[in-house]
């Protein structure tokens, strides 16, 4: 094994800048599929909470199709698949942001919405039914009850699930690579095959992923002390 | 859609085997089993370091754990595709590369599986052990591990769903899999991208589906048995 350390060989060629622009877009990308999961998990949440049966299936369907089919999948059928069908007008429109970086957040945030679903669902669950009930007998609508009442003890209980899928969103970003985004893996692959210095630029991306990986744990443990601590003192 | 599963069935499902290597989803299947069935004992490690009260067993074992939930699977296998060929000193294949990492990054998730199992038996089971005369070692291997083992076999299936899906990303260093075979379709195609990739989203919810059925029915059978143990 003849290999030299030269982390220096890292430094030129706007490399730096490179990698950084990679970190900001993987966490815009994590930031936004985000938004989009947690909005569209909740929504699934509630929904199935109506106990309609026909949405009940479509919306079990939909967990079953997302859970089911890798990410990758996912995020090829967006970019190859779906943007071949869109409307000429809403394609411009995607390509303004970038084809790229449109369609994997969107697979993204889709697929773990219906993981994020499913974990609110049985923290619903978790919270007796005399909550909604005396919801609804102070005056409250039913979505008043559950977006005041059951919504905000559902996300306490959830906080380490939730904290998972978080952590588990931030690293499926990576998957965006394979259409040819420039996130932080692209950009690492992009800078190994310009210099060869492999080790080094992945030893810098793997660092920026566990680095980020290892706040977002911290984060949760954090969240969910003070929620445990803030239902003891209540 | 039909016309294109008609055409190409042959190449979603073995690949270009039997003249090249064996690729579709049969090298999907493949790949996730090697993967599982090789993780299995790095798990098992990983959880007895995880569990262990000496650090020179705990701080790797942690380390590993959290590295693997830390970083994407993508990066696995990048440094697999990089260091493989430096230990073994000649050029290794992408499937040996995506089973490498998968052994690596699912052994550390199947530790946690187990250590959860071994944690969740009555501490009793290893008192009464050792209180037989058996050191901790074969107290854990003769009277822990195997119970602990059996509980977490349901988890562990549905450890192999997750890992199929995982294997998709052998796409990324052009491993002959399911997800390869139907770009290949598409790029023989070039207008139907659309139908090929839906149809491949819908092989892999079949697949799974039929994976999940299987670790449902295993699930209530040992649940029944269990039960039936209880009663006795």
């Amino acid at each position: 094994m003849n290999y030299t350390l030269d982390f220096g060989a890292l430094l030129g060629n706007g490399y730096p800048s490179l990698i950084l622009g990679g970190l900001v877009t993987t966490l815009q990308m994590t930031l936004l599929a985000w938004l989009l999961a947690f909005a569209l998990g909740s929504a699934l949440a509630v929904l199935r909470m109506l106990e309609l049966r026909a949405l009940n299936g479509l919306i079990a369907l939909y967990v079953a199709f997302h859970r089911n089919v890798p990410m990758l999948v996912h995020i090829l059928l967006w970019y190859f698949g779906v943007a071949a069908i869109v409307p000429a007008a809403l394609d411009d429109a995607v390509n303004f942001v970038g084809g790229e970086f449109f369609y994997s957040t969107v697979a993204i945030g889709l697929v773990t919405a219906a993981y994020v679903g499913e974990d609110l669902r049985s923290a619903i669950r978790a919270i007796p039914r005399g909550q909604m009930e005396a919801a609804r007998s102070l005056g409250l609508s039913y979505l008043q009850a559950m977006r005041k009442v059951i919504l905000p003890q559902a996300f306490k209980i959830s906080i380490p699930p939730l904290t998972n899928q978080t952590l588990l969103l931030f690293k499926n970003t990576s998957l965006a690579m394979a259409i040819g985004l420039i996130e932080l893996t692209g950009a690492g692959r992009e800078i190994e095959s310009a210099t060869f210095k492999t080790f080094e630029i992945y030893t810098v991306v793997t660092v920026l992923y566990l680095a980020i990986s290892l706040l977002l744990m911290l984060g949760g443990a954090l969240l969910s002390k003070r929620a445990a601590y803030a239902a003891r003192t209540r | 859609m039909l016309e294109i599963l008609s055409d190409n069935w042959l190449l979603l499902l073995v690949g270009q085997w039997p003249n090249g290597p064996m690729g579709g989803l049969v090298a999907t299947v493949g790949l996730a089993l090697a993967s599982l069935l090789l993780a299995f004992p790095v798990g098992v490690l990983l959880a007895l370091g995880r569990i262990s009260t000496h650090r020179v067993f705990y701080w790797p074992a942690t380390a590993v754990v959290y590295v693997a939930r830390g970083l994407p699977l993508i990066m696995f296998i990048f440094w697999a595709y990089f260091f493989l060929p430096l230990v073994v000193g000649a050029s290794v294949s992408g499937a040996a590369t995506m089973v490498a990492a998968l052994v690596i990054y699912e052994g550390a998730y199947l530790s946690e599986i187990i250590r959860s199992g071994i944690q969740a038996l009555p501490a009793g089971q290893m008192e009464a052990g050792r209180s037989l005369g058996l050191s901790h070692m074969q107290a854990m291997r003769r009277i822990v591990l195997p119970q602990a083992l059996y509980n977490t076999i349901p988890s562990m299936l549905s450890q192999f769903i997750s890992t199929v899906k995982e294997t998709s990303l052998g796409f990324v260093i052009s491993v002959h899999e399911l997800t390869f075979a139907a770009a290949q379709v598409n790029n023989i195609l070039l207008t139907k991208p659309f139908e090929v990739f839906s149809l491949l989203a819908l092989t892999y919810f079949a697949l799974n589906l039929v994976l999940t059925g299987i670790v449902r029915l295993v699930e209530s059978r040992m649940g029944g048995a269990r039960t039936r143990t209880a009663a006795a």
